[in-house]
C-alpha cells in the first residue's frame, strides 16, 4: 500500500510539472500581454512531434531535443507576429475565437503531415531503467528526469522572476503596461520573447511527454483544458500560483485514476467501475475547481492587488 | 436637532500601508449640500466607494437615514434613495440617452423579470425619461447615441440618470471635471435649481462651485479631516490654505 | 427606410426558399438536402441562445455545448427507458413523445444551467470562460463514464420521437417542425431582448458598473439570462438527437461550445439573425470542404484559418457585413 502511493505519488509529481510547464508560459503571457491562448497545446504538441521526427530523422537525441524546445518557441513566436499581436487589445472573446481557429489550423497541418497516427518516441538509453526511490519502490528513470527537470524550470523561473529586469516586467503586470512602455522598452520586441519563452516551456513539456503518452495530433487540447484548470485554480496571472496548483492538480488527478476504479470495484462489476471510475476521476479536478472557486473566485494565489 | 440624512463614522480604510481613510465622521442633514473638498490624494474616491458600497471599509460604519448600511450592495444602497454619479461617466454608450435615463426609471420601478413587452414602447418609462432629459438641458439630443454626445452632454445626463432614482441623497463625484467655464457655469445652474429638492454631497476640484453651492465644506487631506464649516469660514482657514498651496493646484 | 424595406424582402425571400426547400429536394432527387438544412436550422437554435448571453449579455461562455448535450441526452435517456420500461431512478418513467421530451430536455438545460451560472457568474471575464468549460467538460466526462448509456461510444434512438398528429418520422415534416421551432425562437428572442429585461441584459454587457448604481442586482438577471440560453441549447440538442437518432458525449466536446461560438461571431454577435447567418454558412462549408475529393478530410485547416482572418478583419460578422451594405445602398 506505501509503495503504492510513494509510486503515485511521484507519478503525480510527472503530472503536476508538465501542467506546470504548460501554466507558466500561458499565465506568463496572460500576465504580461493580457491574452488568453487556446493554441498554447498546439506549441506542446508542436514540440512532441518536431522532437520525434527529429529523433527519427537523425537517431540524436540532443538534436531531437533541440529542434523539440527551439521548433516550438520559433513556432511560438511566429504566431506572436502574425496573429497574437493584433489581438492585445481585443476582448477576450476574440482571443479565444482567433486562437481556437489557430489550433484548429495547426492541428490539421500536422495531422497532413504526419498522419493520423500516433508517434512513438524511445527513451534514450542513459535514462532507461528505473530506480530504487525508497527502497524496494522502483520507479523508471526517465519520469524522474521530467520531474527533476520541471523542478529546475520552476526555480530558473522564479530567479528569473524575482532577479531580472523581464521578470520585474512581468510583476508589473499588463495593468501597467504604459509604465513599462514610458521605462523605454521595446514592448513589440519583448512580448515576442515572452511568447517565445511561454512556447519553449510548452514545447519542452510536450517532449518530455512524447516517449511516456503517445505524439498524435489532438495530444494539446487534452493537457490544455486541465491547464486552464490550473491556472483558474492558481489564479491567472500568478506563476507561484500555477506552480502550487499544478502540483495539487497533478496529485489530486492521480490519486483519483488509481484509487477510484479499485474502490469502485469492491461493489461493482469491474468493466462498468472502469469505466464510471474513470469518467469521475477525470470530474474530480473539474469539481475541485468549482469549489475553489467557490470560496476564492480570484484562485488561490492572485497575481495582482 | 433633526437626525442627520447621511452619517459617516470614523471610518478607516488602508490599503497595503496607506491610510486612504483616516478616522472619518462626517454627517450630512437632510436638504443640505455638503461639498468634500482636498488635494488629489486626499482620498476623496475612496470615500465615494464606501459610501456607495463598493469599497468595505476596514473599521467604522456608515447610516443611512437612520439605517446601519453594514454590507449592503450598491444596488441595495441605491434603492434606499442613496444615488451617485460618476467622475469619469459610465453610460451605457451604445444606447440613446433616453434609453440610458430609462433603465434607471424602469429599475427604480420594480424588478426588471419582464420579459415579452417592449420597453422603448412602454409610455411610463419614456415619459418619466424624457422629463428628466429635458430637466438638465438634454431633451434636444433624447434621441441621439450617448457615445455621440459631448463630454459636457455626458456629465448632464450622469445627472438625468441619477435623478431618475429619485434620490434622497445624490453623491456627486466631481461633476464639473473636464467642463469648460460655460458648461461649469451650466452644470452650476443645475445643480442650484436643484437645490433644496434634493440633498447633495458634492466631491468636487472646482472651488468656484464649490463656494456657490455647498451650505457646509468638509476640507480632506491625506485622508483625515482638516477642517469643516461653512463656506466663508473653510476660506479664510490657514490649515487648507496650505493643503491646497502644499498640492500646488489651487 | 430603404434599408428596413430591402431587408423585409429579403427575408421574405430566405422564407419562401427555406419553406419551399423540401419541394426542390425532392425534384432534384436530392433529399440529402433536407436533411443537411435541418442541421444548419437546429445549429441556429443553439446559436441564437448562446447568443443572448455570449451577445447581448457579453458573457464569454465556452460551455454550450453541455447544455446541447444534456438536451440531447434527455431524449436519448427518456427513449431508452421507454423502450427497455424500466422507471429511471425508479421515480420517471420513459417516453417517445415528442411534446414529452423536448420540455422535459428543455427543463434539465435549464437546471442544470441554473446550478452551472449559479457558480460560474461569481467570476467574470476569462475565468468565467474558463469555469464554463470546465463544467462542460465535467458533463463530458460524467456521461463518457455511464456505461448505461453507451458510454464513450453514445448510443442510438432507433426511432425519433412521435407527435400526434405528424409523422415526425417522414424528414421533410420533421423539417418543418424544425424551422417553425427556429422561427417561434427567434420571435420569442425578438421580443425578449426588447423587453425589460432585455434592456438590463444589454446594460450589463456595455457597463456593468453602472448597473449596479442604478439599483440593478446583475447577477439575478444574467443568471435568467444564463437559464434562457441554456434552455435554448437544451431545446436544440433534444431535435439534433431526434434527427441524427443518435447521442454521443461528442455533443458535449468543448470544440462543440467552440464551434457555437464560431457561429455568434462569424455571423454576427448580439443580433438575431446573424447567429443564424454563422450557423448556415459554417454547416454549409464544412459540408461543401468535406465533399473536396482526397483534402475534404483536412476542412479544419481552411476553417480555422477562415475563423482567425474573420475576428482579425471582419467587423461585427456576416451581418455586420451585410447591414454596412445596405445602409450604404440606403443613402445613396
Amino acid at each position: 500500500m506505501l509503495n503504492l502511493a510513494v509510486e503515485q505519488a511521484l507519478n503525480g509529481l510527472q503530472l503536476g510539472v508538465t501542467l506546470f510547464l504548460l501554466a507558466a508560459g500561458l499565465t506568463l503571457i496572460f500576465g504580461i500581454m493580457g491574452v488568453i491562448n487556446i493554441a498554447h497545446g498546439s506549441l506542446y504538441m508542436i514540440g512532441a512531434f518536431f522532437c520525434a521526427a527529429t529523433l527519427a530523422a537523425t537517431k540524436s537525441f540532443l538534436l531531437a531535443l533541440l529542434a523539440g524546445i527551439g521548433g516550438a518557441a520559433l513556432a511560438g513566436m511566429l504566431m506572436e507576429m502574425l496573429v497574437m499581436r493584433r489581438l492585445y487589445a481585443r476582448d477576450h472573446l476574440d482571443q479565444v475565437l482567433a486562437t481556437f481557429g489557430l489550433s484548429l489550423c495547426v492541428n490539421e497541418a500536422f495531422s497532413i503531415v504526419f498522419g493520423q497516427r500516433p508517434l512513438y518516441v524511445d527513451i534514450p538509453p542513459w535514462l532507461a531503467g528505473s530506480v530504487e526511490v525508497v527502497a524496494g519502490v522502483p520507479y523508471p528513470t526517465y519520469r524522474l528526469a521530467i520531474v527533476v527537470v520541471g523542478l529546475l524550470v520552476a526555480l530558473g523561473l522564479y530567479l528569473l522572476i524575482s532577479h531580472t529586469r523581464i521578470g520585474m516586467l512581468v510583476r508589473a503586470g499588463s495593468t501597467h503596461r504604459d509604465m513599462v512602455r514610458a521605462l523605454g522598452v521595446d514592448v513589440r520586441l519583448l512580448y515576442t520573447l515572452v511568447f517565445g519563452l511561454g512556447a519553449l516551456l510548452a514545447g519542452l513539456a510536450g517532449l518530455m511527454a512524447g516517449p511516456v503518452y503517445t505524439v498524435q495530433v489532438g495530444m494539446g487540447e487534452q493537457i490544455l483544458i486541465l491547464t486552464f484548470v490550473v491556472v483558474v485554480i492558481g489564479g491567472l496571472g500568478s506563476i507561484r500560483g500555477a506552480f502550487l496548483a499544478a502540483m495539487i492538480v497533478g496529485l489530486v488527478d492521480t490519486a483519483l485514476r488509481a484509487f477510484v476504479p479499485p474502490w469502485l470495484k469492491t461493489f461493482m462489476e469491474a468493466s462498468a467501475a472502469d469505466a464510471l471510475g474513470g469518467g469521475l476521476s477525470s470530474l474530480g479536478i473539474y469539481l475541485l475547481m468549482a469549489l475553489v472557486l467557490l470560496v476564492k473566485p480570484r484562485g488561490l494565489l492572485p497575481a495582482h492587488g | 436637532m433633526a437626525e442627520p440624512l447621511l452619517r459617516a463614522i470614523d471610518l478607516v480604510k488602508a490599503f497595503g500601508g496607506l491610510m486612504a481613510t483616516d478616522h472619518l465622521s462626517l454627517d450630512v442633514g437632510e436638504g443640505e449640500v455638503h461639498a468634500l473638498i482636498g488635494p488629489n490624494g486626499a482620498g476623496k474616491t475612496t470615500i465615494v466607494g464606501q459610501l456607495v458600497g463598493e469599497l468595505r471599509p476596514d473599521s467604522g460604519r456608515i447610516e443611512f437615514a437612520g439605517e446601519d448600511l453594514g454590507a449592503l450592495s450598491p444596488p441595495a444602497r441605491l434603492l434606499r434613495g442613496l444615488a451617485r454619479t460618476f467622475q469619469i461617466s459610465q453610460l451605457l454608450l451604445d444606447d440613446t440617452a433616453a434609453d440610458n435615463v430609462a433603465l434607471a426609471v424602469q429599475a427604480r420601478a420594480g424588478h426588471s423579470f419582464r420579459f415579452w413587452r417592449d420597453a422603448r414602447a412602454d409610455p411610463r418609462l419614456r415619459d418619466e425619461a424624457r422629463r428628466h432629459l429635458v430637466d438638465v438641458g438634454l431633451g434636444a439630443v433624447a434621441d441621439r447615441r450617448a457615445a455621440d454626445l459631448s463630454h459636457g452632454q455626458h456629465k448632464q445626463l450622469e445627472l438625468a440618470v441619477a435623478l431618475a432614482s429619485r434620490p434622497r441623497l445624490l453623491l456627486l463625484d466631481e461633476p464639473m471635471a473636464g467642463l469648460g467655464p460655460t458648461e461649469t457655469q451650466a452644470m452650476i445652474g443645475l445643480l442650484a435649481g436643484l437645490k433644496g429638492r434634493v440633498t447633495m454631497l458634492l466631491i468636487e476640484h472646482d472651488m468656484e462651485a464649490v463656494f456657490a453651492l455647498a451650505d457646509l465644506v468638509t476640507v480632506l487631506a491625506s485622508g483625515r479631516l482638516i477642517a469643516s464649516g461653512p463656506p466663508a469660514r473653510i476660506r479664510d482657514d490657514p490649515l487648507v490654505r496650505d493643503a491646497y498651496l502644499g498640492d500646488g493646484d489651487a | 427606410m430603404a434599408e428596413t424595406r430591402a431587408l423585409r424582402a429579403l427575408g421574405l425571400i430566405v422564407l419562401v426558399a427555406l419553406l419551399a426547400l423540401p419541394a426542390v429536394a425532392h425534384f432534384a432527387k436530392d433529399p440529402a438536402w433536407i436533411s443537411l438544412v435541418t442541421r444548419m436550422l437546429i445549429y441556429a437554435i443553439a446559436a441564437v441562445s448562446l447568443d443572448l448571453i455570449l451577445g447581448y449579455g457579453g458573457l464569454a461562455c465556452f460551455g454550450h455545448a453541455a447544455f446541447y448535450g444534456l438536451g440531447g441526452y434527455t431524449v436519448a435517456i427518456l427513449f431508452h427507458h421507454a423502450r427497455s420500461s424500466e422507471v429511471l431512478w425508479g421515480l420517471i418513467p420513459g417516453s417517445t413523445q415528442f411534446l414529452v421530451t423536448v420540455p422535459a430536455a428543455m427543463l434539465v438545460g435549464g437546471v442544470v444551467a441554473a446550478a452551472i451560472g449559479a457558480l460560474s457568474l461569481r467570476t467574470a471575464g476569462v475565468q468565467f470562460l474558463m469555469i464554463t468549460l470546465a463544467f462542460a467538460q465535467m458533463l463530458f466526462f460524467l456521461f463518457s463514464s455511464i456505461a448505461t448509456y453507451g458510454g464513450n461510444d453514445g448510443m442510438t434512438v432507433r426511432r425519433r420521437n412521435e407527435m400526434p398528429g405528424l409523422d415526425l418520422r417522414d424528414d421533410t415534416v420533421f423539417y418543418y417542425l424544425v424551422l417553425a421551432l427556429l422561427l417561434l425562437a427567434l420571435w420569442a428572442g425578438r421580443r425578449l431582448v426588447r423587453s425589460r429585461f432585455g434592456m438590463v441584459i444589454g446594460g450589463i454587457r456595455q457597463n456593468e458598473r453602472r448597473m449596479a448604481a442604478i439599483g440593478i442586482d446583475t447577477y439575478r438577471y444574467k443568471l435568467a439570462a444564463f437559464v434562457i440560453a441554456g434552455m435554448g441549447g437544451a431545446l436544440a440538442g433534444a431535435l439534433m438527437v431526434n434527427h441524427a437518432r443518435f447521442v454521443s458525449p461528442d455533443m458535449m466536446h468543448w470544440t462543440k461550445s467552440g464551434e457555437f461560438m464560431v457561429m455568434v461571431i462569424l455571423g454576427g454577435a448580439a443580433s438575431l439573425i446573424g447567429p443564424v447567418l454563422g450557423a448556415v454558412t459554417l454547416v454549409g462549408l464544412e459540408d461543401l470542404l468535406g465533399q473536396i475529393p482526397k483534402w475534404g478530410e483536412h476542412r479544419m485547416f481552411a476553417i480555422g484559418a477562415i475563423l482567425v482572418l474573420v475576428v482579425l478583419f471582419g467587423k461585427g460578422g456576416l451581418w455586420g457585413w451585410i447591414a454596412r451594405r445596405l445602409s450604404r445602398g440606403g443613402d445613396g
